[in-house]
């Protein structure tokens, strides 16, 4: 009963529902889908995904269809979202949100011939992969740029939320600002948001008033780029380039570039290569990338430019010994740098730092 | 710990806060004082965002972009004044339904502005005064919008208390059965008044997109217009009260981030729900000192003239 | 302006069943319109939206499970707005029923306790949600304050509250200190009802909740006592009911069946505690109470059909790449339509011939 009305319904609305499961055919198009936690309006986080997305179809053409779902809730909607792409007819689905990851399981649990992709996770299967970028490698570079260019000796720095990611972010920028001048100050506002114009701006204020001169920001809107052009300091932007935001404060911006993974990902599907896999790409793929170096004299940008090229090369590595904790501990010895695991869990900051990751 | 120069900027960036709040409140504390409780306030306001960017971007006005703002907040809330005030629906589900339509439309309307930006509406600064130690830059160094919004302000706190139209809008939302026996346009001026409002929640949605943060993104208000309905409750429907309301918000959002300046390890989810605390706290105070029940005796209650 | 609204004294069957028909052909007119103006088909957006949705047993049972939650709070909801009491903090009851009852299955984790955990975290949910709901009753009793702006704020309070939890004390510590606590063990889960799909055990206990509230609203002294309590206080006064108990026990009620969704939905479809346990469910369900003309039969009938739209709203996106912005129009115009044709059937409107008052 529930079959015949159900084909009834389908072809009297006039499209089919595809099975899943069903291995997709050469001449048929492989259809992607991507889950996304914001509005592809956000020009932060979701809206580079969906950069990445386009270029997905602007590299293959007619070979893919990809489809997206923004604002989906971390949670049982997440799942509904994830198992809805499949039975659509998806045969390899994004999902780009740390909350994802549980849904994303449960669902590549139940399609074993559907290929999952879920970011900055740490649980995988036969057929999810997980993905991530090596944000601080920039952070180091934004670190050496901030000793170099602040004048007050303090850096201030818009936080979300206290996860691995931040947390390592911070460290990694304190790290290098302490390659260059050891005296550097951070100075940190928790905003407990990821996405809040107003409140993102209110915490640069905060922090340029407290003697900042250089902000930087682990939030996705340019507001705080623009408080920092409105009131003269130095910023650095986040995820997009925000130069446009903020032409005489930008000194530069860490961009998440998603596009060279997903091409990537897409091709080994319909080449038939797809394994699960975990990635964590830095600058020397090309999944990090530092906007131009702008508003600083030639030495400073010099400085970047050389760190940058010692981090892509594999000479330079952010977390390399020594590196003590807030207690004075040693955490990493000299000559030992800091194992990936070790990165991706990081829930302490380097001596230096004069704050307390909230709830610890 | 603080000196004249921070303070000064910390007073400053209050003001600025907390006028956004001030003007979506003003407009919904009209519409409550006629009766209509409008839970729209969010979605009149991110239209109006999005309008008044993209008018502005459009015509590199952004006068023309705060005018705009202002008419979609008032269209906005015409959807709303004809469903609760004409047709008599429950207010607290139209209010909702207002809000769901306004965020989808604001989408719409400002998805091909994303990543654009404008210069902001500058600060009207007055030689001398402004570099007044402490107080110069909070009084004479605020865009246009901080000197609107004490204008309405004094407009309708003078309004509602001393005009025959303010006693009229008054006894409208006490008492609207007698207001309408005494031949006064019941459901006319419940309209008025919640245009009043929807001009209002545009007015301070250009304000974030003109002059606080001046770009587009989707949802940028992020749930301020709920915050300025609460402060219409919490200023017990007065219109001073709800400038001392607004102002306390401001500052107790603005000191948090100061707070965390300081590496003061408190949680910073405890700092977070400090205004939300104060409010309740606040309220309670001032309802325990019999202060608090100011509502509107027809606030909510749809208008049937049966007879 | 010479047109009047009157209110019908007996309402047809027939009347009553256009309410629907009548706001579904609005929202296909404004629909069209605007799927017409963003270049899509719009009978096949419709179908999407409204029909494919109900095609299967799988979206059938996940309309289900996104309805459970609405229908419960939506029932709670109806005893306050029965009684003129307006809790509009749901979703914070919600949060600190979850909360509480989840304290319990993190407690127990690891353990070899019983299938008693998952009755237990229930009952501590409801107690959970009862008590944070019973805040802003005691304020409002004790010193006056307005319920709507408290119960409000709390939901901010218990969400912070939340998140304090879940990135701190909660963490899992094999979690690579990401927020989030570690999966329940199995018998602080609800058991599902069929081989496949989602749908759990939580839609029976809703289902025997809406038959208890139907009949106590409708049946019972306690019933009449709330709906008098709102719909003339003095009298209530006069008739002997305490006005402040009533406040309590109508706040104790749609907070405890507020946590008890919260602590259904993070057995039954989530299995951890994470930073955000709802979409903002504890507000939507005002809405479901609203359209549901605060009866609990008709709040399961409007929790169905809210969930019908974010579910087909979904599907529009995945196989229309039509925006979010567009499903939240969608909504927002289908919820206008129901709420001004269920007016239009209940009073006409006719042309008067007197003179409006100037």
């Amino acid at each position: 009963m529930r079959k015949i009305l159900s084909m009834a319904v389908a072809i009297a609305a006039g499209f089919t529902l595809a099975g899943a499961g069903t291995p997709a055919s050469a001449a048929e198009k492989l259809k992607i889908g991507f889950v996304y936690i914001g509005p592809v309006g956000d020009f932060g986080w979701t809206y580079q995904h969906d950069q990445g997305r386009k270029a997905v179809e602007k590299e293959f053409g007619d070979k893919v269809e990809t489809t997206y779902v923004e604002n989906v809730p971390e949670g049982p909607d997440a799942e509904r979202v994830i198992e809805q792409l499949v039975r659509a007819g998806n045969k390899l689905i994004f999902t780009t949100s740390f909350g994802y990851m549980e849904p994303t399981l449960k669902v590549a649990k139940r399609y074993p011939k559907v290929f999952f992709e879920h970011a900055t996770g740490y649980k995988r299967a036969a057929n999810v992969s997980t993905y991530n970028s090596k944000f601080h490698e920039g952070r180091y570079i934004l670190g050496q740029i901030a000793a170099k260019t602040s004048k007050t000796g303090t850096v201030g720095y818009i936080a979300s939320f206290p996860i691995p990611e931040v947390i390592s972010g911070i460290n990694a920028l304190m790290l290098g600002a302490q390659s260059v001048n050891p005296d550097m100050k951070v100075k940190i506002v928790w905003v407990n948001s990821w996405f809040d114009p107003a409140k993102e701006a209110d915490a640069a204020k905060a922090l340029i008033d407290q003697g900042a001169d250089v902000i930087s920001q682990h939030t996705d809107s340019p507001a705080a780029m623009q408080a920092a052009e409105a009131r003269g300091v130095k910023a650095f932007g986040q995820a997009s380039d925000m130069i446009n935001f903020g032409p005489k404060a930008q000194l530069t911006s860490i961009i998440d570039n998603w596009a060279p993974y997903y091409i990537e990902r897409t091709k080994a599907v319909l080449d038939g290569t797809w394994k699960s896999t975990d990635t964590w790409s830095g600058m020397k793929d090309g999944e990090v990338v530092m906007a131009p170096y702008t508003n600083m004299p030639d030495d400073v940008k010099a400085m970047a430019e050389k760190t940058e090229a010692a981090i892509k090369d594999g000479s330079l590595h952010p977390f390399k010994g020594p590196i003590t904790n807030q207690k004075g501990e040693l955490v990493v010895k000299e000559g030992a740098a800091l194992s990936d695991k070790d990165i991706l869990s990081m829930n302490w900051y380097v001596k230096g730092i004069d704050d307390k990751i909230p709830g610890q | 710990m603080l000196d004249a120069a921070i303070l000064g900027a910390v007073l400053a960036s209050i003001v600025a806060a907390a006028t956004t709040l001030l003007l979506a409140s003003l407009g919904e504390l009209v519409a409550e004082r006629a009766g209509t409780l409008n839970l729209g306030v969010e979605g009149m306001m991110v239209v109006g965002a999005a309008v008044g960017y993209a008018t502005a971007y459009g015509t590199g006005s952004l006068i023309l972009g705060a005018i705009a703002a202002v008419l979609a907040g008032v269209m906005l809330s015409l959807v709303f004044a004809v469903l609760a005030v004409w047709l008599a629906t429950n207010q607290v589900a139209s209010g909702l339904a207002t809000t769901i339509l306004g965020l989808g439309i604001a989408g719409l309307i400002g998805s091909p502005f994303v990543g654009t930006r404008l210069d902001g509406a500058p600060e009207l600064r007055i030689a001398g005064l402004t570099d007044l130690p402490v107080i110069g830059e909070m009084l004479f160094g605020q865009d246009a919008f901080v000197y609107l919004s004490l204008l309405l302000l004094a407009g309708v706190a003078y309004g509602l208390s001393r005009t025959r139209a303010g006693l009229v809008l008054r006894a409208v939302g006490e008492n609207p059965v007698a207001a309408h026996a005494l031949g006064h346009p019941v459901r006319g001026i419940r309209t008025l008044a919640v245009m009043f409002g929807g001009a209002c929640a545009g007015l301070a949605g250009a304000h974030l997109s003109l002059a606080y943060t001046p770009f587009w993104a989707s949802d940028m208000t992020a749930g301020r217009g709920w915050i300025a309905l609460a402060l219409v409750v919490f200023s017990a429907w007065k219109p001073l009260w709800l400038l001392a309301g607004a102002y306390l918000f401001g500052a107790v959002s603005i000191l948090q981030l100061h707070v965390q300046g300081f590496g003061l390890g408190v949680p910073s989810q405890l700092l977070s729900a400090l205004p939300y605390i104060a409010t309740v706290v606040a309220l309670v105070a001032i309802s325990a000192l019999k202060r608090g029940q100011g509502a509107p005796a027809g606030l909510g209650v749809p208008f049937v003239p049966d007879r | 302006m010479p047109l009047r609204i009157e209110r019908q004294e007996h309402i047809s069957g027939l009347r009553l069943t256009l309410v629907p028909l009548i706001a579904i052909a609005f929202t296909i007119i404004v629909g069209t319109v605007m799927f017409v103006a963003l270049g899509h088909d719009p009978i096949r957006a419709f179908g999407i939206y409204f029909i494919e949705p109900l095609t299967d047993t799988w979206t059938l049972q996940e309309l289900v499970v996104k309805a459970c939650p609405l229908m419960l709070i939506g029932t709670g909801l109806a005893f306050c707005y029965r009684a003129n009491r307006w809790n509009i903090g749901a979703e914070g009851q919600y949060v600190a029923g979850a909360v509480l009852g989840s304290w319990l299955a993190l407690a127990t984790h690891g353990t070899d306790a019983g299938p008693w955990v998952l009755p237990a975290m229930l009952a501590l949910g409801v107690i959970g949600g009862a008590l944070w709901g019973l805040i802003p009753a005691f304020l409002r009793v004790r010193f006056g304050a307005s319920e709507i702006l408290t119960s409000l704020m709390l939901v901010y309070v218990a969400q912070l509250g939340l998140d304090y939890l879940v990135r701190g004390p909660w963490r899992d510590p094999q979690g690579f200190n990401f927020p989030q606590s570690v999966t329940f063990d199995d018998v602080a889960l609800m058991p599902l009802l069929l081989g496949e799909g989602r749908l759990h055990g939580g839609i029976l206990i809703a289902l025997v909740v809406i038959a208890a509230a139907t009949f106590v609203l409708g049946r019972t002294l306690v019933g009449y006592s709330i709906e008098l309590a709102g719909s003339a206080p003095r009298a209530a006064a006069f008739a002997g009911f305490d006005e402040r108990r009533v406040t309590y026990g109508v706040f104790a009620v749609s907070g405890g069946l507020a946590g008890l969704a919260g602590m259904i939905e993070v057995t039954g479809t989530i299995g951890q505690m994470q930073p955000s346990i709802s979409p903002g469910y504890g507000f939507t369900a005002i809405i479901a109470a609203m359209l549901g003309r605060l009866h609990p039969v008709l709040i399961l009938v409007s929790s169905l059909v809210l969930a019908l739209t974010y579910i087909g709203g979904e599907a529009a996106q995945i196989t229309m790449r039509l925006p979010f912005d567009v499903t939240r129009v969608f909504q927002g115009t289908l919820l206008i339509a129901i709420l001004a044709a269920d007016v239009l059937v209940r009073y006409r409107v006719r042309r008067v011939e007197e003179v409006g008052h100037a």
